[in-house]
């Protein structure tokens, strides 16, 4: 199993990954997930390590997700918020790289509301740069995030059929679960209203992608839905007449539910606008993952921070990656946590 | 004062001459063409050109000096250092300077320091709005009478078409020419790049190509009706093109110009985030660069213009979204308008027409352009075969906003020359000086 590695120093999106890279990411963090139900949720992977969540853009739960993955691994994890205002009258991105930079961190995780910075950082400096978002290009950490989601409870991404439905222009999330989920053959409707789902959007990638004009075209048969969130502090422009328009025509109601797969699970990456693109009563449901989803980031993350703030590459990691499994077993054989994954408690389970 | 520039190969579209020929040159003056080997009385200097193509000095219509206001970025000096590093004779200036050059006093700075610096030509643009801000028309008499050759707004499209109208209608009581920065602002605000693909894939906000081909059509449509000369800036667009072309079948005054960006790079060129990928018009895809090549082909492109846009390395150290639109050409023009001539879209004749004959025609401007008798002096040495590689570390410019760094080349002007006196040589080619005195000391 040598092999499968990820030997990549940054992790910028999910458009230049291989099948295989995401593959072993997914497996890293499958064999991560188990360390956060332990009673003792802590190993010594990245003790020594520091590890600088620098977020150029507000963000309670991504900053959250990579701050305890980072803890997790024992690393020494630093929140630097800077706003985009502070940074037009004084310091450059460049500079900002630059003085990081000189405090030797063992990696950058960074979140901007522009779309490149991340590449730019990576450019310019020497840090492993970690993608947690950037303007409307890529999240990939949330595209590995969902990708293991729908692995934990459909087993395989491959042949699935996926909806994605709500805001797509504006969504770095869609973009990187687009590529991620065609890369490992699943099919991908988009839809949403004409403003926010240009046509264009079939040319994103090779195949497996089709843009559909009505939500109901892409739920139909659908095993996963994944809901975006409307951006409203994107929007510089009017792309809907209102809300409540949007609500009655592109919101994802139970009726929606009927075409989908019987066993359709929904997603969303949060936060959420109730009654705008979800009804609650899909939020709230047994069909949605929303919460899988929060908890699997930590995992996600726990295996991108390993891998690239780790210092090793290549077999290394794979050597590691091996002995966290079956540290992990161990446990797991003695009692200490329960391996496999349940259904929240009390709800019906959609894997009929 | 008489310089002969012997042995070279003449092209000058402008009289019909494509052969060897020496070029006789008196007190800055064309004086007239020589047989090779042809004696003349008196003492004389002599440029070899043996091997070389010698035509009539290269105009750029369009050039961003940012003096007054952003010497930093560019002085009239330093940009005709690099326009005649380039091969440019003439350059054009911008009038998008701080403040920006709308009157009379502003006009007549630059050409100061542009006679200061004794480089190149500079030939003021003055604004088609007082402080281009799209609202009243500037004193385009009073700037005329100081020296501009055309008004524009350049940067900034003409916003209304009723503004449009008025614009060229008073230009054209003063021969002037509106030059357009063609973009339609409802349908390209907020947009860094190319809408298409890539701008999707990289999630910055693209500025469709709709929205340069609903304004040139406007202008054509205007143009028509005034009867003014409209000159388009910088056309990316194969709607573009295709509307200037279908003006100039009807009859319709209207010009325009391409930049060698345009047609040289694609949109997939931003692909990593590079500022120096980064102008307006932005690079667009390759239907639009067969569409450019095309029109530079069947005429329907007049004329090559670098739109050189000196920005700091400070300033395009931002991120995309931030980072000044914009990039330098003076010193690239001409190596990448050669590859055209390699690739075979155009001949030699083609790319003089393009930089020379047509850009004086455009802007009016009287004895350049031509080698023709008592014409001012500027010639442009050219070597089809010589081989280079871009340097932006020696470029003559203050600022290095260029994607072209590293970029090898076949073709390039190796002299320039500038009312008679020889300004520019290529270290390579010191063996041009060699015979320079010969006659002088026969005599």
């Amino acid at each position: 199993m040598q092999n499968v590695t990820f030997n990549r120093k940054h992790l910028l999106g999910i458009r230049e990954l291989a099948p295989g890279e995401i593959t072993h990411l997914l497996d890293t963090a499958e064999n991560f997930r188990d360390i956060s139900r332990r009673e003792i949720k802590k190993v010594p992977a990245l003790r020594g390590r520091t590890v600088i969540n620098l977020f150029f853009e507000p963000s309670t739960r991504t900053r959250t997700s990579f701050e305890i993955a980072a803890k997790r691994l024992s690393a020494d994890a630093i929140n630097i918020s800077v706003s985009t205002s502070s940074m037009s009258k004084g310091e450059t991105l460049l500079d900002t790289a630059r003085n990081l930079e000189a405090m030797a961190p063992d990696c950058i995780v960074v979140r901007h509301s522009m779309a490149g910075a991340p590449q730019q950082l990576a450019r310019m400096g020497n840090a492993p740069i970690i993608n947690a978002g950037d303007g409307a290009h890529e999240h990939p950490t949330q595209a590995l995030l969902d990708a293991l989601t729908i692995r934990e409870y459909k087993g395989r991404i491959e042949g699935l059929k996926v909806a994605i439905i709500g805001d797509v222009l504006h969504s770095r999330v869609a973009r990187s679960n687009i590529y991620l989920l065609t890369k490992l053959g699943a099919t991908v409707s988009i839809a949403g209203p004409g403003t926010l789902v240009p046509a264009e959007f079939a040319e994103l990638v090779e195949q497996g992608l089709s843009v559909e004009r009505r939500i109901e075209d892409a739920i139909e048969g659908a095993d996963v839905i994944m809901i975006l969130r409307i951006q409203r502090e994107r929007q510089d422009a009017a792309f809907f007449p209102s809300m409540r328009e949007y609500a009655v025509h592109y919101g994802l109601h139970p009726k929606h539910l009927e075409r989908a797969a019987a066993d359709a699970i929904v997603m969303h990456p949060g936060p959420m606008n109730r009654g705008v693109e979800i009804a609650s009563e899909i939020a709230d449901g047994s069909r949605s993952l929303i919460l899988d989803q929060v908890t699997n980031g930590v995992a996600v993350r726990m295996a991108v921070l390993y891998l690239l703030a780790g210092g090793g590459h290549a077999e290394v990691d794979a050597d590691a990656t091996e002995r966290i499994k079956h540290a992990a077993k161990a446990e797991t054989r003695n009692g200490t946590t329960n391996g496999k994954r349940k259904r929240k408690q009390g709800n019906e389970t959609p894997n009929r | 004062m008489r310089l002969r520039i012997a042995n070279g190969y003449v092209i000058d579209p402008a009289q019909g001459i494509n052969g060897g020929k020496d070029l006789l040159i008196e007190d800055g003056r064309v004086s007239g063409f020589l047989n090779r080997g042809e004696e003349v009385s008196g003492g004389l200097e002599v440029l070899d050109a043996t091997g070389l193509i010698v035509a009539p000095g290269f105009i750029d219509l369009h050039t961003h000096l940012r003096e007054p206001g952003a010497e930093y970025k560019e002085t009239v000096a330093s940009g005709a250092a690099a326009a005649v590093a380039g091969g440019w004779t003439s350059v054009c200036a911008m009038p998008n300077t701080d403040p920006v050059n709308d009157s009379a006093a502003i006009t007549r700075f630059i050409i100061e320091q542009a006679q200061r610096a004794q480089l190149a030509n500079v030939f003021p643009i003055g604004a088609l709005t007082k402080s281009s801000e799209g609202k009243e028309l500037s004193e385009m008499g009073e700037m005329k009478s100081a020296g501009i050759v055309a008004v524009s707004d350049d940067g900034r499209a003409v916003p209304t078409a009723g503004l449009m109208r008025r614009a060229m209608e008073y230009a054209r009581g003063f021969d002037l020419p509106v030059v357009d920065h063609c973009q339609d602002a409802s349908l390209s605000a907020g947009g860094v790049m190319h809408e298409g693909r890539w701008s999707l894939i990289l999630g910055l906000k693209g500025m469709p190509a709709a929205a340069e081909d609903v304004h040139v059509i406007r202008d054509c449509v205007l143009a028509k009706l005034t009867g003014a000369s409209v000159h388009i800036a910088h056309v990316s667009t194969r709607g573009a093109v295709e509307a200037v072309r279908r003006a100039k079948e009807a009859g319709v005054p209207v010009t325009c110009e391409a930049a060698p960006h345009h047609w040289t790079l694609t949109d997939e060129s931003a692909s990593d985030y590079d500022t120096n990928t980064k102008m307006s018009p932005p690079l667009r895809s390759r239907d639009h660069i067969d569409a450019l090549l095309e029109g530079l082909r069947d005429g329907t492109i007049d004329a090559v213009a670098t739109d050189h846009a000196p920005h700091h390395a400070d300033e395009k150290a931002l991120e995309f979204d931030q980072a000044p639109f914009g990039i330098t050409g003076l010193e690239t023009a001409v190596g990448l308008a050669f590859d055209l001539v390699n690739q075979g879209v155009i001949d030699l004749e083609r790319l003089v027409e393009l930089c020379a004959t047509s850009p004086a025609r455009i802007f009016g401007l009287t004895d350049r352009g031509s080698l023709a008798e008592r014409a001012h002096a500027d010639v442009t040495i050219l070597d089809p075969t010589y081989e280079w590689v871009f340097d932006v570390s020696a470029s003559k410019s203050r600022s290095r906003n260029t994607p072209f760094d590293g970029r090898a080349m076949t073709g390039a002007a190796v002299a320039t020359i500038v009312s008679g006196r020889l300004v520019y040589l290529n270290p390579d080619y010191s063996r041009i000086t060699e015979m320079k005195h010969r006659n002088a000391a026969t005599k």
